[in-house]
């Protein structure tokens, strides 16, 4: 009788202490849930027109040397492809973009200096140099205009800044600059000092 | 004798023990409550407020600057993605600076939550070759491309399975976030992440006063303390304020792209339905919420 009085209370008291722990975990539970649920809402976004233009500010160019026509409109000008001599010598030296092909009045109008020109006549700011590019990058335009292409600044979801393709290709020498890295990491078997104190 | 073997002089002697003990620890009354403070997911909004402004009091104290402590939470209808542009990434290590300066990781000893892995392209995708201590005078290097690795912020993350006391999770928008106050140093999460992308504070993280960031999130950038595991949050105190983390923002290709994986018009989004996309380490299913793309 003693025996079989002792087992009776055993198995209850194993049934208490699972039904504790489950308690437990199912109110631990409860609170993660309810964490996941303190959200805040979400405001509709205005903004659902893009903007079919890119009003950017153009990088600044070499010192003294803009408006182009405070020279040009004394001089008459010579369509002639040609390799620069005097003025504008450096440009002509570094020039890498299609060179075998093309040169300054491709993308210069010949008229009016202080503007460019499309291949269609249409003259263009340097503000929105990027129609120009996209005449023959049309792909790069495109992944450009939808923030694939090119760096974008500010807010993932509202307001963003933009660079035009000239803030980091050279117009006359496109190709993208190689840069000094940063310092690599240190190894890990050499960090080790006062550690361990 | 066996009149002061009473139990209330046991309690009695047991305590004044214990306080003692307390005291000769050296333990202020704030660090005991630090001590025994609970898993941040169960606070209540006091206990929270309570412990933001002890904490602005202790970083004031140690770097002489106000902090802006946030523990704003997630948005609903967000859920955070990145894509990377290998086909752009030059390795100029920019990302990894930006990040330790940002988020003030410890400058001694060392921690870097971004690796840039040099790689070469005859190989294609192989980390058993790949080189994260590559120093040359320039980059990018002839026939090698270069897969800056950190937090790939998984759907399935065997970094959270494993914590035995529930320290990091992931948050709603999907970032998986550490609890530093909660974090017992061991370190199974970095054993589990097949990326690298957790990072242990062996020793006091030290960052110069000067340096430090004072804007932080209690989830992400805020000083941590020694043996605890930190990693990326995409930066959470910059992302939930809608900015865009400072690897993006510092990237001068352009390479890193960030947005909400639930807006069909952002810029993740026409990277998944228009590039050709890879996540690392596929097969393991860990469905990283980091997509690398070629943008070319």
């Amino acid at each position: 009788m003693k025996n079989e009085n002792h087992i009776r209370i055993k198995i209850p008291l194993q049934y208490i202490t699972l039904i504790l722990v489950l308690v437990w975990g199912w109110g631990c539970n409860n609170k993660e849930k309810a964490y996941n649920q303190r959200l805040i809402k979400n405001k509709v976004s205005e903004e659902t027109n893009k903007p079919e233009e890119y009003a950017v500010e153009a990088p600044p160019f070499s010192e003294g040397i803009y408006p182009c026509n405070d020279c040009h409109s004394e001089i008459v000008p010579n369509p002639d492809k040609r390799e620069l001599v005097d003025m504008h010598d450096d440009i002509s030296a570094m020039f890498n973009h299609d060179r075998k092909n093309r040169w300054c009045l491709d993308c210069h109008d010949m008229n009016n200096r202080d503007s460019l020109r499309l291949a269609s006549g249409k003259l263009i700011a340097f503000e929105e140099s990027y129609k120009l590019c996209g005449q023959c990058h049309g792909e790069k335009l495109r992944d450009w205009k939808v923030g694939v292409h090119g760096k974008r600044t500010g807010e993932w979801n509202g307001k963003k800044e933009y660079l035009l393709c000239v803030h980091c290709h050279n117009p006359h020498a496109p190709k993208f600059k190689e840069l000094t890295p940063e310092p690599p990491p240190i190894r890990q078997e050499k960090i080790q000092q006062p550690l361990l104190n | 004798m066996k009149k002061n073997n009473t139990r209330r002089s046991f309690l009695k002697n047991v305590s004044i023990a214990s306080l003692s003990a307390v005291a000769l620890t050296g333990c202020s009354l704030k660090e005991l409550d630090q001590f025994f403070q609970k898993n941040f997911r169960t606070l209540s909004k006091k206990e929270v407020d309570q412990i933001i402004k002890d904490l602005k009091v202790e970083y004031k104290e140690k770097y002489g600057k106000e902090f802006h402590v946030s523990t704003k939470p997630a948005t609903e209808g967000i859920l955070f993605g990145y894509a990377l542009d290998l086909s752009r990434c030059i390795g100029c290590r920019r990302c990894v600076y930006a990040c330790v300066n940002e988020n003030n990781q410890s400058r001694d000893p060392q921690i870097h939550w971004i690796e840039v892995l040099q790689m070469e392209k005859e190989k294609g995708i192989d980390f058993a070759h790949s080189d994260a201590y590559y120093n040359p005078v320039k980059v990018p290097e002839k026939g090698h491309f270069y897969v800056p690795v950190q937090c790939q912020q998984c759907k399935n993350p065997p970094c959270t399975k494993v914590c035995p006391v529930k320290a990091t999770w992931t948050e709603p928008d999907g970032i998986v976030v550490v609890d530093y106050n909660w974090c017992i140093g061991c370190r199974y999460c970095m054993a589990a992440c097949p990326y690298g992308a957790r990072h242990f504070n062996w020793g006091d993280p030290e960052v110069p006063a000067e340096e430090i960031n004072t804007e932080v999130h209690y989830l992400g950038n805020r000083p941590r303390m020694k043996g605890v595991v930190e990693k990326c949050t995409f930066c959470i105190q910059r992302v939930r304020d809608g900015r865009y983390p400072a690897c993006v923002e510092i990237c001068p290709v352009g390479a890193r792209k960030f947005g909400n994986l639930l807006d069909p018009e952002s810029e993740v989004r026409y990277i998944l339905e228009n590039k050709r996309v890879l996540v690392l380490k596929q097969e393991l299913n860990t469905q990283p919420k980091f997509y690398y793309f070629f943008g070319v």
